[in-house]
């Protein structure tokens, strides 16, 4: 009996200890950061950008331990819905909100216009598996048609001329595109539809329409078939070649020399985009058609849709705006490197901090 | 004498004795627990039901092609245009093809536990049998798409070179891969525990005296199977393979790795494209537009449809057996 009671005893008083414990505050190892916020937000939308913004967030809540940021990569569609009903601080989205569907994201911010901020941009490699074939260089016109299925052979004469000295197999070019509905869809069919507007008939979309080729769920099976399918081709974001066997992103000739597809070649032709949007709204149009030499040209920019003012305080603006400073910061911009994104550069990274400090923060 | 013919009347009215014995309280909670129950289920198919329809209605006003006739999927372009021909398509033929292969082998895998294997291994094997119904489907989809494909590439170029006279076997494209073949062969596998589970549930309940009987007359094994077996055991085969295909028709995920995904209506299963009503939500759900996520949702609507339509055939189709079985 005594020696029962004796270990209840201990174990209470082991359990109470412990509970006590977590109770306490933890006092973190760093001095707490003048630009962190504390609470939590919530926020969901593009999933192209979901490793860009994984990386802040743990990056942001490492400096800052009374932050908590979750961040669901849903889609653009489910993301910048959640936020219309108020279920987020803030969305991130492929294709910004246009004109016509802010108003309803202006409602939700109680009068204080919504804004889309562009953060993470990337580039769009044109992935082949050619054994053998090293450099290959499109143009516009050749890549419109591979990817409408008019050339339907490696060894076609439009793409030899491009590539002179190497040889091309007798092979049925296997095309990959994407099955589901993706930004990064949408950015390449612009880019054909805009620079090849010829052989490139079909509208451009989220969803890939043009006849022909297969269809793999997302960019990592996109990568995959690629990779592991002889004479194919197909269409992935830069940061999934890191790591791949045989598949090669291609060269793009946009009329002034090949340009190879990478982070500063991509920077440079989202740094000249146009500014559609008024005041703080930094929408964006790319210029697909650039002849600037050393542009890579098939670009894609994902953008934060925030309220610029009349974000009710229980979605917590000051965090929204501490967070959004961070990822502008260049520490933030050059984390983007590291993942396969680029980053935002020049007088449009000027205009987008401008646009995060003028964030409200209640 | 009254009392007995009280006592008639009120046996002929209430058969099970309920309403005049001692109702205690547990009865009364047990009773109201599961009209509870009942009426739970009803509501909440109810409730969905109401809400296919209610957000259904608004892309079906704005869509300006034929919902069943379109073949195009482009709900959030403006004009809207989208149709469910593919997807109807799409998913019946894969249907088919996993019924038409997992029907007959689930069949005959519950006969063989059923009569012919020894009883411990016969234990054994639907063990087995029923452990592959828990894999997870995105398992099934991967296995499918990385391990199963080389091999169902090789017997589709096999079919396409010495049966390509037969229409839907032709392949003009020259590539096999995610074909609606493919899918249903994994529907197939994915679909075959539940049919051979539940059959063989069925084949063991068979009496053992209409076995034993035909036995005594000098049937063969097979013969007593013919004879004894499948008669009375119609209805639970037939609820069998229709679980098995409420199961294909809503695949998802597996399906949404396999298929190409190409709005077109072909017929030609070896060929790559095809897409069906699940797949088609999985894969465009995350990016839809307002328009776009009513569109899936109208199309789920049609699944909906069809899957109740499929068992209300299914429940006729036993309900006008009932009388050769024991189940009644």
């Amino acid at each position: 009996m005594k020696s029962t009671r004796a270990l209840t005893c201990a174990a209470l008083a082991t359990v109470g200890a412990l509970v006590l414990a977590g109770c306490g505050s933890s006092s973190g190892g760093s001095s707490p950061n003048a630009n962190c916020a504390s609470g939590s937000i919530k926020a969901a939308g593009s999933s192209a950008q979901g490793n860009a913004i994984t990386d802040w967030i743990n990056a942001y809540q490492t400096q800052c331990d009374q932050a908590t940021i979750d961040y669901q990569a849903v889609g653009s569609g489910a993301g910048v819905e959640q936020f219309v009903a108020k279920q987020t601080s803030f969305a991130g989205t492929d294709s910004g909100v246009k004109e016509g569907d802010l108003t309803k994201a202006n409602d939700r911010c109680a009068g204080g216009p919504a804004i889309n901020i562009p953060m993470v941009g990337g580039a769009i490699a044109i992935t082949y598996n050619l054994p053998g074939v090293d450099g290959l260089i499109l143009t516009a016109d050749v890549l419109a048609k591979i990817f409408a299925s008019t050339i339907t052979k490696w060894n076609d004469p439009a793409i030899s001329a491009l590539n002179a000295g190497k040889t091309f197999p007798d092979a049925t070019i296997a095309q990959f595109h994407r099955s589901d509905s993706s930004g990064t869809t949408d950015n390449f069919t612009k880019y054909l539809s805009a620079t090849a507007p010829t052989a490139w008939t079909f509208a451009p979309g989220k969803d890939w329409t043009a006849p022909g080729g297969q269809g793999a769920k997302g960019s990592d099976q996109v990568i995959a078939s690629v990779d592991g399918t002889a004479h194919s081709i197909g269409y992935v974001e830069l940061s999934y070649l890191f790591g791949t066997t045989n598949a090669k992103a291609a060269l793009i000739d946009n009329g002034a020399g090949p340009v190879e597809a990478s982070s500063a070649t991509a920077s440079t032709t989202i740094a000249a985009a146009a500014i559609t949007g008024s005041g703080n709204d930094l929408l964006l149009k790319i210029d697909y058609t650039t002849k600037a030499s050393g542009a890579y040209p098939i670009v894609l920019v994902t953008y934060e849709v925030v309220c610029e003012k009349g974000l009710s305080a229980d979605q917590n603006p000051a965090l929204v705006k501490s967070f959004l400073t961070f990822a502008a910061s260049d520490t933030g911009q050059n984390m983007l490197n590291a993942s396969g994104y680029v980053p935002i550069t020049g007088s449009l990274l000027t205009k987008v901090r401008t646009a995060v400090s003028s964030l409200a923060t209640s | 004498m009254s009392t007995s013919t009280d006592e008639t009347a009120q046996s002929a009215a209430d058969p099970a004795g309920i309403a005049g014995a001692a109702i205690r309280a547990g009865d009364r909670t047990f009773l109201g627990l599961s009209r509870g129950a009942g009426i739970l289920v009803l509501a909440v198919m109810a409730a969905i039901a109401a809400f296919l329809i209610w957000q259904a209605i608004p892309s079906l006003q704005a869509n300006s092609a034929n919902f069943l006739t379109e073949q195009a999927w482009l709900p959030d372009q403006t004009p809207s245009v989208f149709g469910i021909a593919v997807l109807a398509v799409g998913t019946l033929v894969t249907a088919v093809i996993a019924m038409l292969i997992a029907v007959p082998i689930g069949f005959g895998i519950a006969l063989f536990i059923a009569y012919y294997a020894r009883p411990k291994f016969g234990k054994a094997l639907g063990f087995i049998v029923d452990l592959l119904a828990a894999v997870p489907s995105i398992i099934f989809g991967l296995w499918g798409l990385y391990n199963f494909m080389p091999a169902v590439t090789s017997f589709a170029q096999w079919l396409s070179e010495y049966l390509g006279w037969i229409p839907i076997f032709a392949n003009d494209k020259q590539l096999w891969t995610k074909s609606l073949l493919m899918a249903g062969l994994v529907l197939a596998i994915m679909v075959l525990p539940t049919i051979s589970a539940i059959s063989r549930e069925v084949f063991l309940q068979v009496p053992r005296t209409h076995i034993e009987a035909s036995l005594a007359l000098g049937a063969t094994r097979w013969e007593m199977i013919k004879m004894a077996v499948f008669p009375f055991s119609r209805p639970g085969m037939i609820s069998a393979a229709m679980l098995g295909l409420g199961r294909a028709l809503g695949e998802t995920i597996a399906v949404a790795l396999i298929l190409s995904a190409v709005f077109e209506v072909n017929l030609h299963i070896t060929e790559p494209g095809g897409n069906s009503f699940a797949a088609n939500i999985a894969l465009k759900w995350g990016e839809a537009g307002e328009v776009g996520r009513s569109a899936l949702i109208a199309s789920g609507l049609v699944l909906f449809l069809i899957t109740l339509a499929v068992n209300m055939i299914a429940r006729w189709i036993i309900a006008r057996r009932k009388e050769f079985s024991g189940a009644s």
